[in-house]
């Protein structure tokens, strides 16, 4: 399959929830938005293989979803406001998601939020580490909204 | 004529809701966000508006994957509070107005923004937790709301122009309405957040202290700002600040700032709260409307 490049690839440990992950991740998100009703909440818990059948799934997806492994849920097509209900199904707060998500202890990553939160600096780009947007693409902004303007108002 | 008098934004972060909920708003951890509107529901107390219009997003409560609509509008006599799982938040029941909201859909459609009409939804922090904020924990709600739902959850959400554009149109659809109102608009969601992968707890205050200066004096800087210099500096859900684009394209050019409120975190959030309020154009038509009536009033008196 043809891969298409994006340029928000380059944002570190992101997953962005484009149309091509949305397609993919189709039956885990359907799977998690089931989790909404209590009925659905204690099948599930009571056999999670044999639920996730209900879904249609890829090996890799039945997998990340039972290994509770939210990195990869996301990178497969899942959107953390739907795998949020995995989480909240198995009784952990968001805060718990967010902390496993970027590999801290809950305690450490409650204290850099308090602190103010992950800094920007160092965190932009995966290959210009430390550049702000502001001055990159400026030239490239301002082109970028003439074409906009013009297309916008056909 | 119907108009609108004020624009408001706010995050909209659930734990702020679980909060409230909780009974937790004394807790100095959130008394240090809920004292940050204290001043702004004063203001909305003493403003009075007719009719809500909030801006928001539904987050997987609404719509599912099934069913994505970029732009959707309310136009249910009421919107039930949501069960996101924790079944659905204690509060009143968001009571619509579907009139206006039906001229509403009407105007901007032909103005070309195609709205997806909503006759059945329930509504989801997105929407619940500003109420909250700015008009604290009524048995009722003050007025009536129309909700307005943007995709933000699977990019690409609508450009940043898109949003100011059906600002205007909003506004247009407002003033074209015949009975007397004094619309609030409401711009939620933000700021600098991100709460998914490896790189979630990113806040960037700087961004989000410049994205409220241009809000007020500058939106044609924030109008062009391309959709991945938000998902890069703001966080990847800190893309949900082209929202408040929506509140800004329905007021004034020039507005007064009234009130400003910034603290982090909330949660994983930075929390950014804004009112401002149209005195321009708007208000001196009015103003001139009154001294006209006046005069005639005069007139008819000295006939008599």
């Amino acid at each position: 399959m043809a891969q298409v490049h994006h340029e928000y690839d380059d944002i570190p440990g992101t997953f962005v929830f484009d149309a091509e992950r949305s397609r993919r991740g189709y039956g885990i998100n359907m799977f998690c938005m089931s989790l909404m009703k209590e009925e659905n909440r204690k099948a599930f818990k009571a056999n999670e293989a044999e639920y996730l059948k209900k879904f249609p799934l890829t090996p890799e997806q039945t997998e990340a979803i039972l290994k509770r492994d939210y990195n990869r849920m996301l990178e497969l097509g899942g959107n953390i406001y739907f795998t949020a209900k995995l989480g909240a199904t198995d009784g952990h707060s968001f805060q718990h998601l967010a902390a496993l998500m970027t590999g801290m202890s809950q305690e450490d990553y409650a204290q850099m939020m308090l602190a103010g939160g992950r800094p920007i600096e160092g965190n932009r780009s995966k290959s210009d580490k430390d550049k702000p947007m502001a001055t990159k693409s400026k030239s490239k902004t301002k082109s970028k909204s003439k074409t906009r303007k013009g297309s916008k108002r056909g | 004529m119907a108009r609108i008098i004020a624009g408001v934004t706010s995050s909209h972060v659930p734990a702020i809701g679980a909060a409230i909920d909780n009974g937790k708003t004394e807790e100095p951890y959130w008394k240090r966000i809920f004292s940050g509107f204290e001043k702004s529901k004063e203001w909305m107390a003493k403003t009075k508006p007719d009719v809500l219009i909030v801006v928001y997003n539904d987050h997987a409560s609404a719509f599912s994957v099934e069913l994505i609509p970029t732009f959707a509008i309310g136009c249910a006599a009421e919107f039930p509070p949501a069960d996101e799982g924790w079944g659905p938040r204690p509060v009143p029941v968001v009571k619509g107005h579907p009139e206006l909201a039906a001229h509403i859909a009407q105007s901007v459609i032909l103005d070309e923004f195609d709205l997806t009409i909503v006759n059945k939804m329930e509504v989801d922090h997105g929407l619940t937790v500003p109420l909250n904020l700015l008009c604290g924990t009524p048995k009722e709600w003050p007025c009536p709301v129309i909700p307005i739902a943007v995709n933000v959850v699977q990019y690409p959400p609508p450009t940043g122009h898109r949003c100011y554009m059906l600002g205007k149109a909003i506004r247009k659809a407002v003033e074209s309405y015949p009975e007397d109102l004094r619309v609030v608009i409401f711009g939620t969601g933000g700021m600098s957040h991100q709460i998914s992968g490896p790189r979630a707890g990113l806040i960037n205050s700087k961004f989000d202290k410049a994205f409220l200066d241009n809000l007020v004096n500058n939106p044609q800087k924030l109008v062009r700002m391309p959709h991945i210099e938000y998902m890069r500096e703001a966080g990847a859900e800190g893309i949900e600040l082209v929202m408040w684009l929506v509140m800004r394209g329905a007021l004034d050019d020039k507005v007064e700032e009234v009130y400003r409120f910034y603290t982090v975190p909330a949660s994983n959030t930075a929390v950014g709260h804004i009112i401002l309020e149209n005195r321009g154009k708007a208000a001196r038509k009015a103003t001139a409307k009154l001294k006209r009536a006046a005069a005639r009033a005069k007139q008819t008196v000295r006939r008599s």
